[in-house]
């Protein structure tokens, strides 16, 4: 038994808290970097799993004609594969950080609600797992959901999948909701109720201002997930009649629900990548941020505007010409905050002292490929531009560049920019580069002519192509690309690895980073800070401390 | 920027909002959202009704009126045990709480004999989209009901062996949010589903 003291700013009380042993420390822990940590291992597990349903898609796809995989297995791998990277890879990974770092960064002792916290790791880990369970139904039964990951309705209804796999799925994503329900709600409460002194709204670090806004997102769009998927459920089990058109339903009912679920979703997962962004290039560019009212403010106006998107992911409907007027405008407008983001980044950059760390490499290439990605994403609010490439190959290309090009390249920046913090070891530098290099080529091989094979007609989704000119050499091309990324990613594996050994030995602030995470040691002690939380009195504690002859506020009041 | 003055030592806690309180409104807002598109859904369907029973051939508002009553009054006898929950007063307390528990029951059983008697009357899940509308809607509401009937008992458990003094006024308030968002929840679903066949 371990006695932990309460500080008095929470009550003042003690409580006894059993230490346990080996793998038990883990799993019965409430330490938010505990389970922050369990967070990114679970995401780096279904990272690999779904990477490997990728390749064996790419392989199926490398030639014309190839009967590598069935029609069938090929449904429920791209299916699995989606699904899986959306709501088991990135979402976790970026909760994981959350969790582990927004009690840090705002000089708490632990989030709000450390029980309900490993509640929901817990119920997303499960969910997890009931989602691959429906791989054990047997190919008898259908085996695996093959529904594509918004499991569009009449597709998903019993008369096309009669099997259990997607029941499976539904149950699934329930758990897997209620789970990032819970973070966001914590995360919030967090932020709002446990700052450090000092620590006003607007000097929180743009990280946990992007995990904030993150979170109000969750909390408001998780729900309408939740609640779709309970419909079909009912349909399903019960014999309802929600979205089978043949009783009254409306298939396009289920469309509506999911992508206001759906397009909020993909704000959810990209903008804690902005925010890890936003700590990154500053520091290695020896400059505050550019514009920090800007950044924190776009953010708000993107999750507003992504509330009012959705529908131009139905365009293809037929919804009219007013509704398709106003979800391509809206979704042109949230461009706009989208864009001020990059130019506070470049601009941030800009006559800086910038340092070509592993972490800002990565950074800078989330710059470019997120810009890619961003601009095919305009392109779709056209809506004619729409209604002749939806359902191609520059779909994928689009989304994969906004969520690899973009999410996962934050990611691995922030990987290596916090792992020295969590691990109290560096990554190696050298094999760093190497692996960001493999990623950089081996995803733009991957993606890029993808774009085209969109263009050319090749539509997503169908598991062979017969061999029209152009098609198998771009498709050949993707699958090698497809192949360099995921040896990158072993690099990136063996890295880890053998870093958390033998890596160098990282100290308090490897980077000579601002941010209150960076004050305690590393790994940060159970209570994370030993000594005290530093004085906050402007948006760079550490700076201040550092250089007390010209701290941030005696150069605003210079400034005037 | 305001918070110059703000002297270095203030306890977050002290000058800032209760979690329990923020986390439960959080949870609620999210619960809204939740009853907001099944409702969305239901409101559709009734807009356009195909065969077989629909609401104002179904339902009889006046006895649901007599059980949501119930419903209604309980949000203000969980206010007055939260009252005299602030003022100290543990027998009052128990009292409130148990009638709450009671009024609640007896919307619970209200709704329970509701559905029994569209049964009978053939009106299930899987009649058509009314009944898969109406049964979800009210359904999740009921199960909500009663989830909230086990938080209260619990509370009610709790005073009257007399340990109320161990209950955070967040935790009681905690309880107290729950049940008065089930009742505004049934406000609306009563209005839309049972109310607006009369004056449509």
């Amino acid at each position: 038994m371990k006695e932990v003291a309460i500080p008095e700013a929470l009550g003042g009380e003690s409580f006894e808290l059993e230490a346990h042993e080996g793998w038990l420390d883990w799993v019965a822990s409430v330490d938010h970097k505990k389970i922050g940590l369990m967070y990114l291992f679970s995401s780096l597990i279904f990272f690999l799993v779904a990477g490997v349903l990728a390749l064996v898609m790419r392989i199926q796809l490398a030639i014309p004609d190839n009967h590598f995989l069935s029609p069938a297995m090929y449904n429920q791998i791209f299916t699995m594969h989606g699904t899986t990277m959306i709501f088991l890879v990135v979402v976790p990974a970026l909760v994981g950080f959350a969790n582990y770092l927004v009690p840090l960064m705002i000089g708490a002792r632990d989030m709000a609600f450390p029980r309900l916290n490993a509640l929901g790791f817990w119920a997303q880990a499960f969910g997890g797992l009931m989602l691959y369970f429906s791989f054990a139904t047997g190919a008898v039964n259908g085996g695996a959901p093959a529904i594509g990951w918004f499991g569009y309705a009449p597709l998903s209804e019993t008369a096309f999948s009669y099997g259990p796999g997607v029941n499976y799925w539904i149950l699934g994503l329930l758990g897997i909701g209620v789970g990032t329900l819970t973070a966001g709600i914590n995360l919030i409460a967090t932020v709002i109720c446990l700052r450090a002194p000092g620590m006003s709204i607007r000097r929180l670090p743009l990280f946990v201002w992007m995990t904030l806004v993150t979170a109000f997102l969750i909390v408001l769009v998780m729900p309408i997930l939740n609640a779709g998927l309970v419909m079909l459920l009912v349909d399903r089990l019960l014999n309802a009649h929600f979205f089978r058109a043949g009783s009254g339903g409306s298939a396009v009912l289920w469309q509506h629900v999911f992508w206001s679920f759906g397009h909020p979703e993909v704000y959810i997962m990209v903008l804690p990548a902005f925010g890890m962004i936003s700590e990154i290039v500053p520091v290695f560019s020896g400059k505050p941020i550019y514009g920090y009212d800007f950044v924190a403010a776009s953010t708000v106006a993107i999750a507003f505007l992504s509330l009012t998107v959705w529908a131009h992911h139905m365009f293809a409907v037929g919804l009219g010409h007013t509704f398709d007027l106003f979800f391509g405008f809206t979704s042109m407008a949230i461009a706009v905050p989208t864009g001020v983001k990059i130019f506070n980044w470049t601009a941030t950059m800009y006559q800086g002292r910038v340092r070509f760390t592993t972490s800002m490499m990565f950074a800078v290439g989330f710059l470019l490929m997120f810009t890619i990605g961003g601009l095919s994403g305009v392109a779709f609010a056209v809506v004619p531009i729409d209604w002749q490439l939806t359902d191609s190959y520059f779909v994928v290309a689009h989304f994969h560049y906004v969520l690899f090009g973009g999410t996962a390249f934050a990611v691995f920046g922030g990987a290596y920019y916090w792992f020295p913090k969590m691990s109290g070891r560096m990554l190696d530098e050298r094999w760093g580069k190497v692996h960001f290099w493999l990623t950089l080529i081996g995803f733009n091989l991957t993606f890029m002519v993808q774009h085209v094979l969109g263009m050319l007609g090749m539509p997503r989704r169908v598991f062979t192509y017969p061999p029209l000119p152009g098609w198998e050499a771009m498709n050949m091309i993707s699958t090698v690309g497809a192949f360099i990324l995921g040896f990158s990613v072993l690099i990136f594996i063996v890295n880890v690895v053998v870093s958390l050994r033998s890596g160098k030995v990282a100290g308090d602030n490897p980077w000579g980073a601002w941010t209150l995470e960076w004050a305690t040691t590393s790994p940060p002690p159970e209570e994370n800070f030993a000594h005290g939380v530093p004085p906050v009195r402007g948006r760079r504690p550490l700076w201040d401390l550092a250089h007390p002859d010209r701290t941030d506020e005696m150069m605003m009041k210079l400034a005037g | 920027m305001p918070d110059k003055t703000m002297p270095e030592k203030t306890l977050p806690e002290n000058t800032m909002p209760d979690r329990t309180k923020v986390g439960v409104g959080l949870f609620l807002l999210s619960e809204g959202n939740f009853f907001l598109i099944l409702l969305i859904t239901y409101v559709y369907f009734h807009s356009m009704p195909g065969d077989g029973p629909s609401a104002s051939s179904s339902l009889n508002p006046m006895h649901t009126l007599v059980f949501s009553i119930c419903l209604f009054l309980s949000s203000a006898t969980i206010h007055l045990a939260g009252r005299s929950f602030k003022l100290g007063k543990r027998r009052a307390v128990s009292g409130w709480l148990a009638l709450t528990v009671a009024l609640g029951a007896i919307f619970l059983c209200g709704q329970v004999r509701e559905y029994l008697g569209l049964f009978a009357h053939g009106v299930s899940i899987n009649t058509n989209l009314f009944g898969s509308t109406f049964f979800t809607l009210t359904g999740f509401h009921g199960l909500h009901v009663l989830i909230g009937l086990f938080a209260l008992a619990a509370l009610l458990g709790i005073a009257m062996s007399g340990r109320l003094g161990e209950i955070k006024p967040s935790g009681f308030e905690a309880v107290s949010m729950y049940w008065h968002f089930v009742d505004a929840v049934w406000v609306v679903i009563f209005t839309v589903v049972y109310l607006w066949p009369l004056v449509a």
